[in-house]
């Protein structure tokens, strides 16, 4: 059973001085699913992946990944295991190029990297690799751009690409298309889509109809709590969610 | 044609700009002592790698550490006692007082990196204070005299360092062996993850990477530098005392860098150089020196915030 899921949470809450941002949240996802985390603002998701990733210790409850309790794990620890998140709020290396920015993920397959004696030059070996994903997410004519002159869109394209170049099984994005044109979102859905061929992706997401054209399954999450799950026509019928999204709520 | 053979050229001097202004600094220092006394080349010379050593940890991981004072200081006195106790030669004198700074700087380093900013700021100062007191109060370091009349020796037991000349090769062959070795530590892969760290830590975390081991490195290694130019200076001035343990060591440090160029490479050097220079003609006005550093500070901070590297470099267009 717990084969099958890939990532589970039991009872996970954390409190914040009194008060509970993520309260008894039980998620499941499936291995080799495109699993999207939706809910008003303040509902708590991005405290969820802060739990997840360990970037918050919880206050109480475990997450089993891969069938391993990851719940003493620090945050380098399960991105070690496969398991990488991207933020919210865009989240690059400002002054490093696109490229480099990119290869300092692709760096981590050497291991640690504490040759300081050693010149960097020993890192070129990546630059295929890089310029590869870079082109996977449209940033071919960027590469050599600082990431901070990029516009937001693109930016976090970068940021897309940048997770990926971990190869990760499981990829947590916290709103990847947030302040995206209609262009970048077709572009970054169909990237996604590839990308979750092979592994599994768990998404928080604020645009629906990006929701109801990539995820297999749906959390909705509302103060903490988790208010309905399954498909998007299971979850968008819940009298309870419709209530919680009126007037926000697509067709 | 011309033009694109020009902007050519151009893009050549760019790509190599740090290259040409290491064999201009090189050039000037190998000529330096026909006009300028040995004596101060060589203060400037320990100061400009205290700088640099401030500098990597600033300017590279974005750490501000306020004791750096305590690791140039202990260096220095430990060489010094190396030398005149013990009989070191000054090769085993200086690599003693290095190996104290990196030693020290594993401790002060392990306590101070788990937190950040003011308070990471604090710590070391605490730390360095703390260090301070213990120099006053320990009997080999002679308290308010200081460990003085330190034997200089022979170099590697032949070459006689007595020698103002031979001091002077030896300085400046350490400051510039010194340099190159943190401009490789700069543009390793170590210092790629670094700069990825400075840049911003929860992402690099997120991407796997222990970022407080990665910072610890760094503060041995920016340690350490700090060491060797604190052991040097002893044996430039055959003493050993309580200013360089002070903490208005740890700001001058601060300041030279800020004045030459924060996360430049040759900021620091401008900066030690600019600041030694000062003190040297401002000696007669006696306390209002640190007045005039306060005015060279502020106006830093509000008008020159690139500092004198950084706005040549800005100015240019090119990497310093
Ligand atoms: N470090 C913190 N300390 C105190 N309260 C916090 C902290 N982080 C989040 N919160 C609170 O927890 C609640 C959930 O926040 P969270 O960021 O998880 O929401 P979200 O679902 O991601 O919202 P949005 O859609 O706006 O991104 C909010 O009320 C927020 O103010
Ligand atoms: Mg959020």
């Amino acid at each position: 059973m717990s084969d099958d899921f890939i990532l589970q949470t039991e009872d996970l809450t954390k409190e914040f001085a009194g008060f509970v941002a993520v309260s008894g949240v039980n998620l499941r996802v499936a291995r080799g699913t495109i699993h999207a985390l939706i809910g008003p603002n303040g509902a708590g998701k991005t405290t969820c992946f802060n739990l997840l990733t360990k970037f918050m210790s919880p206050s109480r409850g475990r997450i089993v990944y891969k069938g391993r309790d990851i719940t003493p794990l620090p945050p380098a620890g399960v991105a070690r295991l496969g398991l990488v998140r991207s933020f919210q709020i865009s989240a690059v290396f400002p002054h490093l190029t696109v490229l480099e920015n990119v290869r300092v993920a692709l760096q981590r397959q050497r291991g640690s990297s504490f040759d300081f004696w050693r010149s960097k030059r020993v890192l070129d070996v990546f630059n295929e690799r890089a310029m590869a994903l870079i082109a996977d997410v449209g940033l071919s004519s960027f590469a050599h751009w600082t990431a901070v002159e990029l516009p937001y869109g693109r930016k976090r394209a970068l940021e897309i690409a940048t997770t990926l170049a971990l190869d990760p099984e499981m990829l947590l994005l916290d709103e990847p298309m947030a302040g995206m044109g209609h262009e970048d979102i077709d572009r970054i859905s169909a990237l996604i889509k590839s990308v979750a061929a092979e592994r599994t992706v768990l998404m928080v997401e604020h645009n629906l109809s990006v929701v109801a054209n990539l995820s297999h399954r749906i959390t909705v999450l509302t103060r903490g709590r988790v208010l309905a799950e399954g498909d998007y026509k299971t979850v968008s019928a819940h009298p309870l969610v419709r209530e919680a999204y009126l007037g926000v709520g697509h067709a | 044609m011309q033009r694109v053979a020009k902007a050519r050229g151009d893009l050549a001097l760019r790509r190599h700009s740090e290259a040409i202004a290491f064999l201009v600094m090189t050039g000037l220092l190998v000529v330096a002592p026909t006009f300028a006394y040995p004596v101060f080349l060589m203060k400037a010379l320990c100061f400009a790698l205290f700088a640099c050593a401030f500098n990597l940890l600033i300017g590279f991981v974005g750490l501000l550490s306020f004791g750096h004072a305590l690791f140039f200081g202990w260096a220095s006195y430990i060489a010094a006692h190396a030398a005149k106790v013990w009989g070191f030669p000054p090769e085993l004198a200086i690599l003693s007082g290095a190996a104290t700074a990196a030693g020290l700087g594993a401790i002060v380093g392990a306590l101070a990196i788990r937190r950040q900013g003011i308070y990471f700021a604090m710590i070391t100062l605490a730390l360095a204070q703390m260090m301070y007191f213990f120099a006053v109060q320990a009997p080999f370091t002679h308290g308010e005299d200081g460990i003085q009349a330190v034997p200089r020796g022979k170099l590697f037991g032949f070459i006689d360092l007595a020698d103002q000349s031979n001091m002077y090769i030896m300085v400046l062959v350490i400051f510039l062996g010194c340099f190159l070795l943190i401009y490789r530590i700069i543009n390793s892969p170590f210092g790629e993850v670094l700069k990825a760290i400075r840049e911003n830590e929860p992402r690099a975390i997120s991407l796997g990477y222990k970022s407080e081991r990665y910072k610890l490195v760094a503060f041995v290694l920016s340690a350490t530098f700090a060491g060797v130019a604190g052991a040097t200076k002893a044996l430039v001035f055959q003493l050993a005392s309580l200013t360089d343990v002070d903490w208005p060591m740890s700001g001058e440090v601060i300041l030279m860098t800020l004045v030459g160029g924060l996360g430049t490479l040759f900021g620091p050097v401008a900066g030690a150089f600019f600041m030694v220079t000062l003190e040297n003609y401002l000696t007669t006005i006696g306390q209002w020196v640190f007045v005039v550093q306060g005015v060279i500070f502020v106006v830093c901070v509000l008008l020159f915030r690139r500092g004198i590297i950084g706005e040549l470099a800005q100015v240019l267009r090119v990497k310093l």
